[in-house]
């Protein structure tokens, strides 16, 4: 149940766009169709999970052991970018399909912010290698929500009468913010440090 | 030496990182609460911008074209982890304040933009002036949206009380949404504005001619 709470905090209450600003590149850029929203979305959760995975382990078992924790960021920046490259070539040859439709968003995940800011968050607040794993999908999942939803209104809205200097990136920042109103309502509706105490930890 | 110049201009106004070429959105929306930290924000960005840019203009010949990109990463994520632990010296407060976000520099694309596009296929010294003009041009604009959310939402400018005690405060400015909002109108004034330079300085050799 903690987990399952972990999770939802995850997703809806420190939603990593509209309450953490993290990722807002690909948000802006790659919200124009529901269907490449959905696209990156999926690419983002399996590079995210992974990469909370890959560098829990990379700073635990190889910084802090050789005590160069301060060179934390070149580190994680480089596993990000290696396995990013790993998925695309994995991907590439076990499911063609998926990379047919995934291709061309898995190079920008390794300059998304969420997910080095993912990595950076979990060994900040010392998550152990499941809340980081739970932490990584959360918040991927939060992302893909948010990118979805902001296409599915871009799409509605294409076509409406606006003022022409709002044209384009302005336009989307008003409705993202609309939209982190409505998010705002679930700010304080999970706790997460006390779930995390409670977890014992 | 104009070339230089013009570089520095080019990054504050017409390719201004922030209005116009839509760069580093991510600490520009999370650190604008106030325009201090925004103004702490722009300058440590610009510092590794113009470090950057100056060793990846040094190194570009030295470094193959096909590895280019890991190149470039790990320049940048060295000058931020320098200013990161010159920050939590000397000033742990604004370190506090600004957080995450100071890995973050790491994957800002203006960082990664410039170097890709210019400090790779220019000089060090105009490539360190176009890192200064970029680099101010995003100090200023986070500088900018931080005094507007911290005036409608706090009442306040760079800390200190202007309004009025008894003056209603837009608490939504200095949160989440309110980056949104600012960041949107502001954008759109900022175009609007260049627009209209371009307009009349065509209207006016239009007139010459």
């Amino acid at each position: 149940m903690n987990y399952l709470l972990f999770i939802l905090a995850a997703v809806f209450v420190n939603n990593y766009i509209l309450s953490q600003f993290l990722g807002i590149c690909p948000f802006l850029g790659v919200s124009k169709k529901v269907e490449t929203a959905a696209g990156m979305g999926v690419a983002v959760i399996f590079v995210m999970t992974l990469a909370s995975a890959a560098t829990y382990l990379i700073y635990n078992l190889i910084l802090v052991k050789l005590g160069i924790t301060y060179l934390y960021n070149i580190a994680f920046i480089l596993v990000i970018a290696a396995l990013v490259q790993f998925v695309e070539m994995f991907i590439k040859k076990s499911s063609p399909a998926l990379y047919q439709s995934l291709g061309v968003y898995l190079p920008l995940i390794t300059t998304n912010c969420a997910v080095l800011g993912v990595a950076v968050s979990n060994m900040q607040a010392g998550y152990n290698f499941i809340l980081s794993v739970l932490n990584g999908f959360g918040g991927a999942v939060g992302f893909t929500v948010a990118i979805i939803l902001m296409a599915g209104i871009r799409e509605r809205v294409e076509g409406n009468d606006h003022p022409k200097a709002f044209e384009g990136f302005p336009f989307a920042l008003i409705t993202a913010g609309l939209m982190s109103i409505a998010f705002l309502g679930f700010q304080g509706l999970i706790n997460v440090s006390t779930i995390v105490k409670a977890m014992g930890l | 030496m104009s070339k230089a110049l013009s570089a520095i201009k080019n990054g504050i106004i017409d390719e201004n990182p922030t209005f116009i070429q839509v760069l580093g959105t991510c600490p520009t929306l999370a650190v604008t609460t106030s325009a201090i930290n925004g103004i702490g924000m722009g300058l440590s960005t610009m510092a590794v911008l113009v470090c950057s840019n100056l060793f990846i203009s040094i190194l570009r010949k030295i470094i193959p074209d096909t590895v280019r990109i890991p190149c470039f990463i790990v320049v940048i994520a060295s000058f931020v982890t320098i200013v990161q632990l010159l920050l939590q010296a000397f000033l742990p407060a604004l370190n506090e304040s600004l957080g995450l976000y100071i890995p973050l520099i790491v994957v800002n694309c203006i960082v990664l933009g410039r170097a890709e596009a210019f400090a790779s296929k220019n000089g060090p010294v105009t490539s360190l002036c176009d890192g200064i003009g970029n680099g101010l041009g995003f100090t200023i604009a986070l500088c900018f949206i931080g005094l507007v959310r911290e005036f409608i939402g706090a009442g306040t400018l760079f800390g200190m009380t202007v309004l009025p005690e008894a003056f209603p405060k837009t608490l939504v400015m200095i949160m989440a949404p309110g980056a949104f909002f600012t960041y949107g109108t502001l954008m759109a004034i900022f175009k609007r504005l260049i627009d209209k330079m371009k307009a009349n300085k065509a209207a006016k050799e239009e007139a010459a001619a």
